[in-house]
C-alpha cells in the first residue's frame, strides 16, 4: 500500500454543495476501488496562477489516501470524467515521508548526543561559582 | 598565462587578496546565505505551500538559482519539484506577466 495525494480543481461556478457531492462520490470510488481514504480536504476557493479553461478562480480539494496504482488510475479515470473538475495532479508521498522521518530521527538522535556534551562544560562553573563565596 | 609579460601584475595579485580589487570596485561585506529549509528544519518541501515555496520563484515565475538563494543542493532539487508540481496545479506561474 502506497500513499498519496490527489489534489484536484473544481470550476468556480460550481455551486458549493455540488463539490459537496463530488466529493462525498469520490469518497466512494476510494473505498470501492481497494483504498482507504485517510482524510479530504477542502482547501478553498484561490486564484488559480493561470487561466484554465478561461476561468481565474478554482476550488481547490485535497484528497489523501492509501492505496494502490489502480485505486489512482480509477481516481484520475473519473476525474477526468467529471466535467466540472479542471485540473488534477496526483502525487505518491510514502517514501518522502520516509525520508522525512528519518532525518527527524537523526536530528534527535543529535540532540540527544549534544546535552552530554555539554555538563562536563557546565558543572565546573558552578563549582567555581561556589567556591570564592564557600 | 601574463607571466612573460609582467612587471605590474604580480604586484597587483597581493592587493586583490587583501580585499581592494584593482578595479576599484569596493567589496562589500556579505552575509553568509544558509539554506532555509536546514535552518527550520523543513523536511517535507510541500508543493501545496504557496506561501514558502513563492519565495524562490522571480517576479517572472522563474525559478531562484541556488547562488542567489543560498539554498542547500539537496534542498535545492527537491524544492524544484516542489514548484513544478505547484505549477502544474494552477498555485504557481509558470510564466508571470510583470
Amino acid at each position: 500500500m502506497r500513499k498519496y495525494e490527489i489534489i484536484f480543481v473544481v470550476r468556480p461556478d460550481v455551486p458549493e454543495e455540488d463539490v459537496d457531492k463530488l466529493i462525498t462520490q469520490m469518497e466512494g470510488v476510494v473505498t470501492s476501488a481497494g483504498g482507504k481514504l485517510e482524510k479530504t480536504e477542502k482547501m478553498g476557493r484561490r486564484r488559480l496562477a493561470y487561466r484554465v479553461g478561461g476561468h481565474r478562480e478554482g476550488f481547490y480539494v485535497l484528497f489523501s489516501l492509501e492505496g494502490s496504482g489502480d485505486t489512482v488510475k480509477e481516481f484520475e479515470r473519473r476525474l477526468k470524467v467529471a466535467d466540472s473538475v479542471l485540473k488534477f495532479l496526483s502525487v505518491r508521498v510514502d517514501e518522502e515521508l520516509k525520508r522525512a522521518e528519518k532525518f527527524k530521527a537523526l536530528r534527535a538522535k543529535q540532540e540527544a548526543r549534544r546535552p552530554r556534551s555539554k555538563p562536563p562544560v557546565s558543572p565546573p562553573a558552578p563549582a567555581a561559582a561556589e567556591a570564592p563565596q564557600a | 598565462m601574463a607571466e612573460p609579460k609582467a612587471g605590474a601584475p604580480p604586484a597587483e595579485r597581493p592587493s586583490r587578496k587583501e580585499g581592494g580589487a584593482p578595479g576599484g570596485r569596493k567589496q562589500y561585506f556579505r552575509r553568509r546565505k544558509v539554506c532555509k529549509f536546514c535552518t527550520e528544519k523543513i523536511d517535507v518541501i510541500n508543493f501545496k505551500d504557496v506561501k514558502l515555496i513563492g519565495q524562490f520563484v522571480s517576479e517572472r515565475g522563474k525559478i531562484l538559482p541556488r547562488r542567489l538563494t543560498g539554498t542547500c543542493s539537496v534542498h535545492q532539487r527537491a524544492l524544484t519539484v516542489a514548484i513544478k508540481r505547484a505549477r502544474n496545479i494552477a498555485l504557481l506561474p509558470f510564466a508571470a506577466a510583470i
